[in-house]
């Protein structure tokens, strides 16, 4: 059992990470009920911004430039979000669902493959900045520097998304569009306006992401978005999709599952070889199906029973 | 005369190839209860869609207070004055109702103001003050036809357009929306009323027409079309 707290604190930052992204996932289809399959190219852009800020400012110490890194990235996976909104969604808005679900699925591969094509040297992983250094908390138990970045910046995130949603005008409107479009636009809201900032902060989520993911993993690359928006879309459908705290509980759940099933399925008797890193986005993937099966609806989520 | 508040011209709205309204004039004039009687599928609710801005209309004109309404996007349309409470009620169903109030004075930014009119639709509707914290979903239907022609209110509109206020209410409770509504109009509201129950608001309004498939056919006042033969026939059950 030694290893439990350990276990939970790498769950936790790999779930904080998850949740993030998932953020992304869930403001969009809560407001226009579509699966922006793009979204962990979003993440991807960001990382790459960021990594551009730091090679602007040679010498400069990470902690200092990393505030600056985050602006970079979030302006960088915002514009994509906002502008993928605007260019690409928009214009779909009346068409079949099959339309934007498949449109998303073209610009996720545009994107990765702009990134390839014109950013340099990115036909190889780049490496991604890192402090590399680690606190003793209590005994055995470490935690990076690196993870310690997404465990205080999610939070603050989430603080920040959950006033404005409930409290803010804007965050009324939000909720107001995401319920009943027709009706809100009587109210008075302008709901495209609405819709592209759900897109926005699904875009600042995502630069704040992607600076905590190459903080963790040391190198970023064109590829990268595709599994961290799948893992992300499976916290976000296992939490409750639509629901912002749902995100993040899926996201921390699912996070958690990870780093519990390689340290503990390889202890299980006849299981060794189903333990470990490798088979972690199985035992996730199974941890998804299950839930499912159990509340269909997620672990936060409503079930759908709108209108009379 | 002053012109009227709302005037409607040759208007013909369609979907796709199908046009369910074919050209329909009529005019509300300041301070009166307007409604607009006809079966399912004549055209009623497209023509509120379309003066809210919902629906693009195809030709034909709208003049509302002096302006044209024609091409202004839904969302501007209520700051002009005119508010629309749609059919089946449309509450936020996951807000509260005094978030689907303060929703209703979304382009308002008097506080005092709001407050006060939130006090008044309390006053008009008091179950609504007794649940103000109750998520509009949980209501009855007739709670939430209160919540939505309260919400309409809540713009200070000049001209209130209700689409079947009394749509699946009991009859106690529509004669209570029917009241509410000849007293809005007392305080000075004009009111544009769509309805099936041609009885209750041919009674209640000043002028009425009758719209079938797309077009007005009949039109008069409240009480010449209630005494009408063909009105009493086809909508009022008598034969």
């Amino acid at each position: 059992m030694h290893e439990l707290p350990q276990t939970l604190v790498n769950g936790l930052a790999l779930g904080a990470l998850y949740g993030l992204v998932a953020i992304g996932y869930t403001m969009v289809y809560g407001i226009v009920q579509l699966i922006n399959f793009a979204h962990g190219e979003i993440v991807m852009t960001g990382a790459f911004g960021a990594l551009t800020v730091h090679l602007w400012l040679p010498g400069l110490p990470l902690a200092a430039a990393l505030p600056l890194m985050l602006i970079g990235g979030a302006l960088v996976s915002v514009s994509v979000a906002v502008a993928a909104e605007r260019f690409a969604y928009r214009p779909l808005r009346d068409a079949p669902r099959l339309a934007p679900l498949i449109t998303a699925i073209g610009l996720s591969i545009a994107l990765q493959q702009i990134v390839w094509a014109f950013y340099p040297n990115a036909k190889k992983p780049r490496p991604f900045p890192q402090f590399g250094d680690s606190f003793q908390l209590t005994g055995s138990l470490r935690i990076q520097r690196d993870d310690l970045f997404v465990l205080i910046a999610a939070p603050l995130c989430m603080l920040a998304l959950g006033w404005f949603t409930a409290r803010s005008r804007t965050g009324r409107a939000m909720q107001a569009t995401a319920q009943d479009p027709g009706t809100a636009r009587l109210m008075g809201i302008d709901t495209d306006r609405i819709i592209a900032v759900a897109f926005a902060i699904g875009g600042a989520f995502a630069g704040v992401a992607a600076v905590a993911q190459g903080l963790r993993t040391g190198t970023i690359n064109f590829e990268m978005g595709f599994i961290l928006g799948l893992k992300a879309f499976t916290a976000a459908v296992l939490g409750g999709i639509g629901n912002i705290y749902g995100a993040m509980l899926g996201g921390v759940v699912l996070g958690i599952a990870e780093a519990a099933a390689i340290t503990y399925i390889q202890n299980i008797p006849g299981m060794s070889q189903l333990g470990g890193g490798g088979w972690k986005d199985v035992w996730a993937f199974v941890l998804l199906i299950v839930v499912l099966l159990v509340r269909p609806q997620g672990l936060l989520g409503e079930r759908v029973a709108d209108r009379a | 005369m002053t012109a009227p508040l709302l005037e409607v011209t040759g208007l013909r709205v369609a979907y796709g190839k199908i046009e369910a309204v074919k050209g329909i004039g009529f005019t509300v004039e300041e301070g009166r209860i307007v409604t607009l009687i006809g079966t399912n599928g004549a055209g009623k609710t497209t023509t509120l869609r379309t003066l809210s801005g919902l629906l693009a209309p195809r030709g034909g004109s709208i003049r509302f207070a002096g302006r044209p309404l024609a091409g202004v996007p839904a969302h501007d349309v209520v700051a002009l004055g005119l508010a629309h409470s749609p059919e089946g009620r449309h509450v936020f169903p996951r807000l509260t109702i005094a978030e689907n109030l303060q929703l209703g004075a979304f382009l308002r930014r008097d506080k005092d103001g709001i407050a006060q009119d939130i006090k008044h639709v309390y006053e008009l509707f008091p179950i609504l003050g007794e649940r103000a914290g109750q998520a509009a979903g949980t209501l009855s239907g007739g709670e939430q036809q209160m919540l939505a022609m309260g919400r309409a209110l809540m713009s200070r509109p000049r001209l209130l357009m209700l689409d079947e206020p009394s749509m699946g209410l009991s009859p106690i409770m529509m004669q209570k929306i029917m009241e509410t509504i000849a007293r809005l109009r007392d305080g000075g509201t004009t009111i544009l009323l769509v309805e099936q129950n041609a009885q209750a608001a041919l009674s209640l309004a000043d002028h009425g027409h009758v719209m079938e498939t797309g077009r007005i056919v009949l039109s008069g006042t409240g009480a010449e079309l209630l005494h009408n033969e063909k009105v009493r026939k086809a909508y009022l059950g008598e034969d």
